[in-house]
């Protein structure tokens, strides 16, 4: 007879347990591998000694990040697109954070109905958006072109500046603003010295927001550039005989700015905490 | 996006950071109103107007005429009736599918992330630093017919030679959900992150096991995200033809495809107008109707 140890799990079953218990981490794991195939698609063709036709692979090259520019019409629509995104982005951040200022900090009638109005541009398809403003157009008999974007970035991308700062906004403990007036400063230097400031983080966020919607915008430039080129629609109009491999460089490229920014902003907000 | 929640309650009238009235609020709003009254209201009316023009007899292409002929709707919606409603069944399949992908990772990030949760958020985003277009292009290649995902599925004993999900439906469905991921599980973490997990604990005390705990506890809690999420993947996915156009074939064409074509290849201005004219009708009584049946009035 020998004696019976405690009973201790079998090896599948603490594997079973352990599955379970990381089960979410296991699910979460496999979400952001299917977030990130598609871009490691793009990087890796970016490599591709693609020839014409950048949808097989046919060997590594480092020609198309030498040589960006390479394929006729990329840069092109890569400056267009820049443009049309930097002044569409300073436009929309000064006018909604205007009027996120005045949803936040002041007492108005139609409060109601200027929110629902910043509202519903986000709450309406792109393909209605972008279809309504070239009727117009039409209607008054103006050519669609780079202005004509112009105009349509800045109309999608107010609400979301207007949403981005107010949040921030709301954030704020008012009891700063406060201090600032106990300690004899007036309205003006308190929103110059301490309010915007405070709210400066929120200010960035929108803006880079923005950047990156009016540059990604496809469906309502098409319907609004007539025969300017974008990125986005330069890719769009090549993907059916076959997207060079610089369109690839571009987009990666743009993938790992994007995400040094970014970082770099975490670190510095993370440092002004702890300061 | 966590914007609707910032809207939710952050600040009603009684706030303390609000100052009484004054012309300020005024000259603040009026630029940024006046440029949404101007290329967002008119042209809506705009669209309007041009969904009962006429094309007058022998005119040029393009040239069109106000008749008030409310017959274009009936036309338009006859003419395309399969891709309107194709629209609306792919939408609702890809928020779905969306949602089965976001929650569980919207859960992870916010209670199970630890001090990795920013990067976790950051990597959420991140793939959306490429351009959509792009990565949409190479979904065409990852479910291309050599491509890694179906020549993994046909290892699988019985499944034909000829399977393909390169420009069928389940490859559109599959690229509107990928496309708007970050609308649904965003809003989605906002609201789980908001829930206090002492609240969790509780429920565990009171002998609820897991699932009780979920379905009475985290669901309900997690209920305005949900919304906001479902609705911020449904709307643009119903209204998407670019998916449609690189990762379809002709038979799967949804109504953005139409009005684009109607737009461009054909020139048919007023059918086009009708046509998403009646797409934001239908959107906003879909959406009115699951906002009131959710109970988050609130949203707006």
């Amino acid at each position: 007879m020998t004696k019976v140890a405690a009973p201790r799990p079998s090896l599948s079953h603490r594997a079973s347990r352990w599955f379970s218990r990381n089960l979410i981490r296991i699910y979460a794991g496999v979400a952001f591998f299917y977030l990130f195939i598609p871009v490691a698609y793009t990087f890796a063709f970016s490599f591709n000694d693609a020839g014409k036709s950048n949808l097989v692979w046919q060997g590594f090259t480092l020609e198309n990040w030498k040589n960006p520019c390479g394929a006729p019409q990329v840069c092109e629509s890569v400056v267009n697109s820049l443009q049309i995104g930097v002044i569409s982005t300073v436009l929309a951040t000064i006018l909604g954070t205007m009027i996120a200022f005045a949803l936040g900090r002041h007492k108005f009638r139609g409060r109601k109905t200027t929110n629902l109005l910043i509202f519903l541009p986000m709450a309406t398809p792109e393909v209605v958006l972008g279809a309504s403003l070239l009727a117009m157009f039409l209607n008054l008999r103006i050519n669609p072109g780079f202005w004509t974007v112009v105009i349509a970035h800045v109309m999608f991308c107010i609400s979301f500046v207007v949403v981005t700062v107010k949040a921030r906004i709301a954030s704020l403990d008012p009891r700063l603003e406060q201090a600032a007036m106990d300690l004899y400063a007036n309205e003006r230097e308190t929103f110059r010295y301490v309010t915007l400031p405070l709210v400066m983080p929120g200010i960035a966020g929108a803006a880079l927001l923005a950047f990156s919607l009016s540059f990604d915008d496809f469906i309502i430039t098409n319907f609004n550039s007539g025969i300017v080129s974008t990125f986005p629609k330069f890719v769009y109009v090549s993907a059916a005989r076959g997207i060079p491999a610089q369109a690839n460089v571009i987009g990666s490229a743009m993938f790992f700015i994007a995400l040094i920014i970014v970082i770099v902003g975490q670190v510095v907000s993370r440092q002004r905490k702890k300061s | 996006m966590a914007f609707l929640h910032g809207l939710s309650k952050s600040h009603t009238d009684s706030g303390s950071g609000l100052k009484r009235r004054s012309l300020t609020p005024y000259i603040l709003l009026a630029p940024g109103l006046i440029w949404l009254i101007t290329f967002f209201i008119i042209p809506i009316f705009s669209l309007a107007s041009t969904s009962t023009m006429v094309r007058p007899e022998g005119s040029q292409i393009g040239t069109y005429v106000q008749e008030l002929r409310f017959a274009n709707y009936i036309d338009a919606f006859l003419v395309s009736k399969e891709q309107y409603l194709r629209s609306f069944v792919y939408a609702g399949l890809a928020t779905i599918l969306a949602l089965a992908i976001a929650y569980p990772l919207a859960y992870a990030i916010a209670f199970k992330s630890g001090k990795y949760r920013n990067i976790l958020l950051v990597l959420v985003i991140a793939p959306f630093f490429t351009s959509f277009l792009l990565r949409t292009v190479a979904w065409t290649q990852i479910l291309a017919d050599s491509g890694p995902v179906v020549s993994a599925i046909k290892v699988i004993p019985f499944i034909d030679e000829t399977f393909r999900i390169n420009n069928t439906p389940a490859a559109v469905v599959i690229g509107l959900a990928y496309n708007f991921l970050p609308f649904m599980t965003l809003p989605l973490y906002a609201s789980l992150e908001r829930i206090d997990p002492r609240t969790l604990e509780a429920s565990g005390d009171l002998y609820a096991n897991g699932l009780t705990t979920f379905r009475k506890v985290t669901l309900p809690l997690s209920m305005p995200g949900l919304v906001a999420g479902t609705l911020l993947t449904f709307i643009p996915a119903a209204g998407d033809y670019v998916n449609a156009a690189i990762l379809g074939n002709p038979n799967t064409k949804m109504i953005g495809n139409v009005i684009e074509s109607r737009f461009f290849a054909v020139v048919d201005y007023p059918t086009a107008a009708a046509l998403s004219f009646t797409l934001m009708a239908t959107i906003l009584i879909l959406v009115t109707l699951y906002i009131r049946k959710s109970g988050t009035d609130e949203l707006v």
